[in-house]
């Protein structure tokens, strides 16, 4: 035990030398010490917190945050399996028994003596090829009862889940430094995002430019941000340059959370080089050097592959030092992997995230263009926003503008899963009515969708000629299809149940309020509602939008409420007569209760 | 150099600095807005959210807003009382809260904001989760099941004693107050005198051997109303 220690604390040491002891070190540090020990136990962490010269608590506080970072190990090795709407659909209930069986493990009580642990895990962005796990970062995709069962068989053996499968996906998906199962599924190409292009063009053209007229070009394209809240990109960057500093950052926001949305995904897989490109142009508007991209940890598949692609674009002077032969042009990039926390998507979390800390969203004002990064004027946009500028910056603000409509410029890249024939990404003008997207897709038969995700609204099919765009729905791109048989309220309680998870916990309204009402949609599920229980859920739906801290919790009642706005009659068939139904099922308890005393 | 500025609450005027934080403002002005996470010595922690005032007309946490000249502020109405009665309530359920027989009755920060506001009963049902209780430490007890996570305490170690025994640990639902030790709070630095005891506003963390010294009845909100020493407002 003593040796096992010491060897432990050394390794710690050097884990810590690596990376530095300075706190913002700690999300790297913590993650290599999971990759070590398969878990970062109270040992570990006070060796961590020894090493770096804080305390051991501040260690477990970012552990116990972070979904990939484990106390206790949950297996030799554990398969983290995705649920949500899309695996529903795709059958991920009758895959969980048959993982069971085949691993004799049980979700969410695994342990370090089962040879294969079973967790469950939020959206990992592979909506249109689900089930999907990740094992050890490898992503398993299309999984049915064989693969799980050969899966298991590999691991149990001792393989390699790397090693797992020699099946890749289309496109880079198959290239050495990805080489995984997964498929772009590349729907519709549009010219913005998709469109042919050579890499490096947005850089040569920009360093002909001056930085104010780049601002200017990207301000008179209306571009506004792809990432859900729609703020106009270029006046995200004036206040920013407006704000004197020494320093300022450019962050790229690839945590792609929100379930059901994979678009992110495609982009780093497909075109790279323009989304860095486009991080390149926000360094040269605001005079800064450093970027950083915050990628999702379950994109870590794509992190070898990406660092390769920036060294490329180094080599050829896209990035680094008097870039594309501009004098005192500086710009790099470094890549900060995620744990596992869908808050951290949230602009402040993400950057509490990469300071070291737990990603619990902050307080505004101010805002991050203001003291974002280490206190410093920062920049943050999404992987589609960015690659937009860049593209703008090569064809010019007015060939942007002739896309889309007047208030929405230029293509929205959707994610489409769930009820359709051809899931997948779709690049599409603004102003595509939802009935349009699905004829594309093959779902004409659905009778909801959601659009924005859990976060987003769920709607109904009287709403299929609304129009995806600022002025009438504004989305992220998470579009999941639900055909004739679904189980809308599933789905929604379903949501539910991910927002009391993915909560940060810290303001009380979000906090406590996502688990009450989650309380009563199930209370109706089950046939005990009455009228006064659906009012009771849209007042307390007001006091958690109204109260929260950040967007998750102004959000975090829309599975509630939309479905109330758009599905009353499924809530009206479930309501009993009575007047009121106390929450407390005495019936229930007093059977539970024979039936723990052998009372029968 | 901070101007002098001028904000208004609920149709008063009042002086204050550029940058002061609006609850801050409101509170040495004589403006009793009602809070919990804040406490006057520590930095904000715009988590409990029941301080929300109205700023401009958006719903703004007042004890982390900075204030700005002309701001015009609204935290007396009848919303906002609903909502912030709502947000305590919710607090009241998330724990296990048996005022009758704990020794913060009487002085308890929650129960005495829940009293100003008219709170009788929450409007949510009780949630009765499990929670520990931690004895170990010989001079001091913590109960979770009374922790309302206002992070005060762990603000204290951290800037006012220089010993960050306490941090929120997990997150969402599962969120709770950690300990900087492998097992409690007996193995950690914590002293008897440490400011972090003083500022838990309910009956969380407790100091052994000294319970039922001032009889109830006879306790600091038990006569005068918190907040009382201060104008108005509800
Ligand atoms: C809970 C939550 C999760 C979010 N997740 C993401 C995300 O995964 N990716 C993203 O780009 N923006 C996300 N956002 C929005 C960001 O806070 C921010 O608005 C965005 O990154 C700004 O970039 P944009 O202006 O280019 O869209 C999220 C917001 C919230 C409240
Ligand atoms: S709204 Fe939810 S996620 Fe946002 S700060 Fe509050 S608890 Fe955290
Ligand atoms: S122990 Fe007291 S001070 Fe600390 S978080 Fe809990 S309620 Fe707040």
């Amino acid at each position: 035990m003593a040796l096992e220690l010491r060897n432990q604390a050394v390794n710690v040491n050097e884990i810590v030398s690596n990376h530095g002891t300075e706190r913002h070190h700690l999300m790297n540090i913590v993650r290599d010490a999971q990759d070590a020990f398969g878990c970062v136990s109270g040992d570990t962490a006070k060796a961590i917190a020894d090493a770096m010269g804080i305390h051991m608590v501040e260690v477990e506080g970012v552990v116990s945050y972070y979904h990939f970072l484990t106390r206790k190990p949950s297996g030799k090795v554990t398969i983290y399996l995705s649920k949500g709407a899309a695996p529903s659909i795709n059958g991920v209930r009758e895959l969980t028994s048959v993982l069971e069986e085949v691993t004799g493990s049980k979700f969410r009580k695994s342990g370090a003596d089962d040879a294969v642990g079973l967790e469950w895990t939020s959206c990992i962005g592979m909506s249109d090829q689900e089930p999907a796990a990740l094992v050890d970062g490898v992503v398993i995709t299309n999984i049915d009862a064989d693969k799980a069962g050969s899966l298991v068989a590999h691991l149990v053996n001792g393989g390699d889940p790397k090693e797992f499968s020699t099946e890749t996906g289309d496109g880079k998906n198959s290239s050495d430094r990805i080489h995984a199962m997964v498929n772009n599924n590349i729907r519709k190409k549009g010219e913005i995002i998709f469109g042919d292009r050579i890499v490096g063009d947005a850089i040569r053209k920009l360093v002909a430019m001056e930085p104010s007229a780049v601002l200017d070009e990207v301000k008179n394209s209306n571009l506004r941000g792809r990432g859900g809240a729609g703020f106009p990109c270029g006046l995200k960057w004036d206040f920013c340059l407006k704000n004197e500093a020494a320093n300022r950052y450019i962050v790229c926001n690839a945590d792609e959370g929100e379930p059901g949305t994979f678009k992110d995904r495609v982009l780093l897989t497909e075109q790279p080089e323009l989304v860095f490109e486009g991080m390149a142009v926000a360094g040269y508007v605001l005079n800064a050097e450093e970027g950083i991209m915050y990628l999702r940890a379950e994109y870590e598949y794509l992190y070898e592959y990406l660092l390769n692609v920036l060294n490329k674009m180094r080599e050829a002077n896209l990035l680094g030092c008097n870039i594309a032969g501009m004098d005192g042009f500086n710009f790099d990039i470094k890549i900060q992997l995620g744990a596992g926390a869908y808050v951290c998507g949230e602009e402040t979390a993400l950057l509490e995230s990469t300071e070291g800390k737990r990603g619990e969203p902050r307080d505004r004002p101010p805002f991050p263009v203001s003291n974002g990064y280490m206190g410093e004027p920062t920049a943050i946009n999404n992987v589609e926003t960015l690659s937009a500028a860049a593209r703008i910056i090569e064809k010019g603000a007015d060939w942007f503008k002739s896309f889309g409509t007047e208030k929405s410029a230029g293509t929205k890249v959707l994610s489409v899963s769930g009820d359709v024939e051809r899931p997948g990404v779709y690049e599409v003008p603004f102003g595509i009515t939802l009935a349009e997207l699905l004829r594309e897709a093959g779902g004409e038969n659905a009778k909801a969708m959601t659009v924005g995700g859990p976060s987003g609204k769920i709607v109904s099919s009287a709403d299929f000629g609304r129009r995806i765009a600022f002025e009438d729905m504004a989305t992220g791109g998470s579009m999941v299809v639900f055909g004739p048989d679904s189980d809308i309220l599933q789905i929604a309680n379903d949501y539910m149940e991910f927002f009391i998870e993915e909560s940060c916990g810290r303001c009380t309204p979000c906090r406590v309020g996502t688990t009450l009402l989650t309380r009563h949609l199930e209370k109706i599920r089950a046939g005990r509602g009455t009228k006064s229980d659906i009012n009771y859920m849209i007042n307390l739906g007001k006091v958690i939008t109204g109260m929260s801290r950040c967007g998750l919790g102004l959000t975090a009642s829309n599975p509630v409420l939309s479905t109330i706005e758009n599905f009353s009659e499924l809530y009206d068939g479930l309501l009993t007569g009575e007047e009121f139904v106390p929450i407390h099922d005495m019936d229930l308890a007093v059977r539970i209760g024979r039936e723990i005393a052998n009372f029968n | 150099m901070k101007e002098e500025i001028t904000i208004t609450i609920d149709g008063v005027e009042i002086k204050t600095k550029t940058g002061e934080f609006i609850l801050r403002a409101a509170l040495n002005a004589g403006i009793y807005i009602p809070h919990l996470c804040f406490h006057p010595d520590l930095p904000p922690h715009g988590s409990c959210r029941v301080c929300t005032v109205k700023v401009n007309g958006r719903h703004m946490a007042s004890c982390t807003t900075p204030a700005e000249d002309g701001m015009v502020i609204t935290s007396d109405d009848a919303e906002l009382l609903d909502l912030r009665k709502a947000v305590i309530e919710m607090l009241f359920v998330e724990g296990n809260h048996f005022c009758m027989f704990c020794e913060m009755s009487g002085k308890c920060e929650l129960q005495a904001v829940a009293y100003r506001l008219g709170i009788l009963v929450p409007r949510y049902p009780n949630l009765f989760p499990q929670r520990e209780v931690d004895a170990s430490h010989p001079d001091v007890m913590l109960d979770h099941n009374r922790c309302i996570l206002c992070g005060r305490c762990v603000r204290a170690s951290d800037e006012k004693d220089g010993k960050h025994v306490f941090e929120l640990m997990e997150r969402g639902a599962k969120t709770r107050l950690g300990v900087d030790a492998e097992n409690n709070l007996g193995e950690t630095n914590l002293s008897i005198d440490d400011k972090a005891l003083d500022v838990c506003p309910v009956g969380a963390l407790l100091i052994k051997d000294t319970a039922y010294r001032i009889p109830i009845g006879e306790r600091q909100y038990d006569k005068t109303p918190v907040g009382s020493q201060h104008k108005g407002n509800k």
